[in-house]
């Protein structure tokens, strides 16, 4: 059993409510905090804890803190980004819908940590019955003196509120974030300048995710020498990972990152193994956008070592051979499962989320959905598959933000992975249609890249 | 004495220029000019918070600074990235760079009409100067391309939202130039179009300039609209008493009917400063009502650079061939002139076709009377 830092009391009878939640242990690093720590010190203890952003890109939190400009007499403000959109990302409303409390917590010590008085939590629109239990937990918290003014005689003020997105996954990316709760339309912003130095209402801002903030309780309760214990190297704490697509036990799972992909998919604590006796063919660790592995580079790096769930691991080999821990949106393919079809599904998805500002994602987008589509139903050519591959590496690097990149990263990696899969289905249009390629060689063990 | 600023120091393609702190690449490059210069889709100098979109201007730093000699990882958008002092930056003498652009070209391309031979923009379009100098041949996409519904934008300017690139030049406009904005972009992605929310007319009486703004034919004006090729009309400077903006003015003339009447244009493409260093927008008053020649004051033709389809049509000092016809008909001046003479013994002693020039070849053109 690993260690659970975050979801350990998740499932406690009532702890929804403050009453349990507080009898359980909560709002204690709010007290230790405010009494005992400076802002500063707060600061310092998340960068000595390692803990590096929940959401996707792993930024060193305590970092990035750090960067926030303080300039006097301008506020500064702390945004919770709630948006949890990525495909296959859901555990940032599982530990909002059962520990909002939790939530509320490590915003109340984080604001105090970065001086804001006002923060925000920002939600995706399809989480409404979310934003209740929030509101409510907010509101309990603020009943027992734990918001609003000189919280614990401390001489800090804070309110947090919630505010509803309209469901767009590029409202995700914190600059469109910041539009987005400014009122306006959610475009991504071109940096610089960073919100560190000028964000929500051009005033310094900081965004982090749901789980990042969570994270913040537990490294104040426990210190961060102890959370740094857990997990291996710069993968330190927990993670939470929410497991879907061909397995026995989706959900979301708390691994303090020192197991194995492989352990993680077949062992009955967490995803319980492939229904139905099938075979693993490939999976997305992180989330929609990063790089599909097939099973042979999945369980084992290029190297032949086991691949762990961990930042370092799963990106060992860099996008040649590895993936990333992304989101941890883990999504299992089973041998049954299309890789065209599938690199279909994201190629559509990131096409209608585009923001359309620049060039390269507008078009590039529903450019590649089309070629995908055309290939899925047996009317692709051979040349399409270089032309989808041209098309994503002008993609890349050439946007204003990340989702250019996660646009073209699931289609650089089905084809440099599933490349035979895409010409089996150019040249035998009719076949395709009726069956799948199936698992091929996608397991087969592959051989040792011999060192030079 | 005053304190003397410290300038930065960069070279971009082996060129080095000093400018001020806080300059931006594409500026500074502007300052070398010529192909330095990084095309410019959607930055425009005189609208606050334009550029970044298009990605036509990326730019490979190959060193941040002297303090921070480190590459920048990606391609940066060089209308938006400040210069440092000690930056090495490589436009055209950079492999990526040039990759990237046609890589851009290429998806501005895609879902545009190519229907420059009904475009108004035709002959001053910075798309097809952009495809023509960075863009390739032929194209690799092979889709129905993307169309939109016309919206009706009131009586001067039509919207053909399927030219649109989506450069927000005239969302800026409209903001930072107009007490109401009632036009900006709906929905997002690739089906993102500039439109007004309920069928409503742009009227302010600077809205106009949206349409100089444009780099496109996606805004044009309705009381030009397939009047006359650009290149076949004639642009002269003028200017008259405005008590809305400053009256300077480029008329676009076809002999003395003043066809059109815009902003004026610097080499970028931009509109020009007044002598007072402000920003020559025009009113609507001046662009759609002033149409007669006697509203202005002519000050010469306007100097268009000798690049542009529009300055194929000389008209100071040129050369016209000599004229035959009274000389030979004795005065008359013919509607109609045919060679009847085998059939018909009318006239036939009197005149000499042989005296007439034959088709008029470039010698005709230059041999000076
Ligand atoms: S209509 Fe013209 S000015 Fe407006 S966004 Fe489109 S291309 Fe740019
Ligand atoms: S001009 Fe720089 S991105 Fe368009």
């Amino acid at each position: 059993m690993s260690k659970k830092l975050l979801l350990e009391k998740a499932h406690v009878e009532g702890i929804r409510t403050y009453d349990v939640y507080r009898r359980e242990g909560g709002y204690r690093s709010v007290e230790k905090a405010l009494k005992t720590m400076s802002p500063d010190q707060i600061t310092e203890e998340v960068k000595k804890s390692g803990l590096r952003g929940r959401g996707g890109a792993g930024f060193p939190t305590g970092l990035k803190w750090s960067f926030l400009a303080k300039p006097a007499g301008v506020p500064r403000y702390l945004v919770c980004n709630s948006d949890e959109s990525e495909p296959g990302t859901f555990k940032d409303r599982y530990l909002m819908e059962f520990i909002p409390h939790l939530l509320v917590e490590g915003l109340i010590v984080s604001s105090f940590a970065l001086g804001s008085n006002r923060t925000f939590i920002y939600i995706r629109g399809e989480y409404a019955w979310i934003v209740d239990i929030l509101e409510q937990a907010i509101e309990e918290a603020k009943a027992n003196g734990w918001l609003g003014k000189n919280i614990l005689g401390s001489g800090f003020d804070c309110e947090i509120y919630v505010q509803r997105g309209a469901g767009a996954y590029i409202c995700g990316e914190e600059t469109a974030l910041i539009e987005s709760l400014e009122g306006k339309r959610g475009n991504p912003r071109i940096k610089p300048p960073f919100p560190a130095v000028k964000g929500v209402w051009d005033s310094p801002t900081v965004v982090n995710n749901v789980e990042t903030i969570a994270a913040v309780v537990p490294i104040i309760n426990i210190g961060a020498e102890e959370y740094l214990k857990i997990g291996v190297g710069k993968s330190t704490g927990t993670k939470l990972i929410s497991a879907c697509g061909n397995i026995n036990k989706p959900g979301v799972y708390e691994i303090d990152m020192t197991i194995s992909v492989e352990e993680f998919i077949y062992s009955d604590e967490y995803c319980g193994g492939i229904p139905n006796g099938k075979k693993l063919k490939a999976c997305i660790p992180g989330g929609s956008s990063v790089p599909i592995l097939p099973t042979n580079l999945l369980l084992k790096t290029a190297k032949g070592e086991t691949r762990y769930m961990n930042y370092e691991s799963l990106s060992d080999g860099g996008f040649a051979t590895g993936s990333m821990m992304g989101s941890g949106g883990f999504i299992v393919f089973d041998e049954d499962q299309c890789v065209v079809r599938h690199t279909l599904t994201l190629a559509r998805f990131y096409r209608h989320e585009s923001c359309g500002q620049c060039s390269p994602c507008r078009e590039g987008t529903g450019w590649m959905e089309k070629i995908l589509k055309n290939i899925e139903y047996g009317k692709g050519k051979m040349s399409d598959i270089d032309l989808l591959w041209d098309i994503q590496r002008k993609i890349e690097g050439n946007t204003i933000c990340p989702l250019g990149d996660a646009a073209a990263w699931p289609v650089a990696a089905a084809i440099r992975h599933f490349r035979d899969e895409f010409e089996w289905h150019v040249n035998n249009p009719d076949e395709c249609q009726k069956r799948n390629y199936g698992l091929a060689h996608y397991a087969d063990p592959r051989p040792l890249a011999v060192p030079a | 004495m005053p304190e003397e600023k410290k300038l930065f120091k960069v070279t971009i393609d082996n060129i080095t220029v000093e400018v001020e702190p806080g300059t931006t690449i594409l500026n500074a490059a502007r300052k070398i000019g010529g192909e330095v210069a990084p095309p410019a889709m959607c930055y425009y100098s005189k609208l606050q918070g334009s550029g970044g979109k298009c990605r036509t201007c990326l730019v490979e730093v190959a060193a941040g600074s002297t303090a921070d000699p480190r590459p920048m990882p990606k391609l940066v958008a060089s209308c938006r990235t400040n210069v440092m002092d000690g930056m090495v930056v490589k436009n055209i003498t950079s492999e990526k760079v040039l990759d990237a652009r046609a890589g851009v070209v290429e998806f501005l391309l895609i879902n545009h009409p190519l229907d420059c031979p009904i475009c108004d923009q035709a002959g001053e379009c910075h798309l097809q100067d952009l495809s023509y100098e960075h863009g390739k041949e032929g194209t690799r996409y092979d889709f129905k391309r993307r169309t939109f519904e016309k919206h009706t934008l009131g009586p001067y300017i039509q919207l053909h939202m399927t030219r649109c690139i989506l450069c927000y030049r005239c969302v800026f406009t409209a903001d930072q130039l107009t007490e109401k904005r009632v036009h900006g972009v709906l929905d997002r992605g690739d089906h993102a179009e500039i439109a007004t929310y309920i069928e409503k007319s742009l009227d302010n009486d600077f809205i106009g300039n949206v349409i100089d703004v444009c780099p496109v034919g996606a805004l044009t004006d309705k009381t030009f609209r397939f009047k006359n090729r650009v290149w076949f009309t004639k642009p002269v400077d003028a200017h008259r008493n405005c008590s809305k903006c400053c009256g300077r003015t480029q008329l676009w003339l076809r002999g003395d009917e003043v066809l059109r009447v815009t902003a004026r244009k610097d080499e970028w493409g931009e509109i020009q400063n007044t002598p007072e260093g402000k920003t020559g927008w025009i009113c609507n008053e001046c662009r759609f009502e002033k149409k007669h020649l006697s509203d202005w004051t002519i000050e010469g033709p306007s100097l268009i650079n000798r690049h542009s389809v529009i300055a194929q049509g000389h008209y100071v000092g040129v050369q016209k061939p000599r004229e035959v016809f009274s000389k030979l008909m004795h005065g008359q001046k013919p509607k109609l002139l045919m060679d009847i003479h085998t059939v018909s013994e009318v006239n036939k002693p009197n005149i000499d076709l042989s005296a007439l020039p034959g088709p008029a070849t470039s010698e005709v053109f230059d041999s000076k009377e």
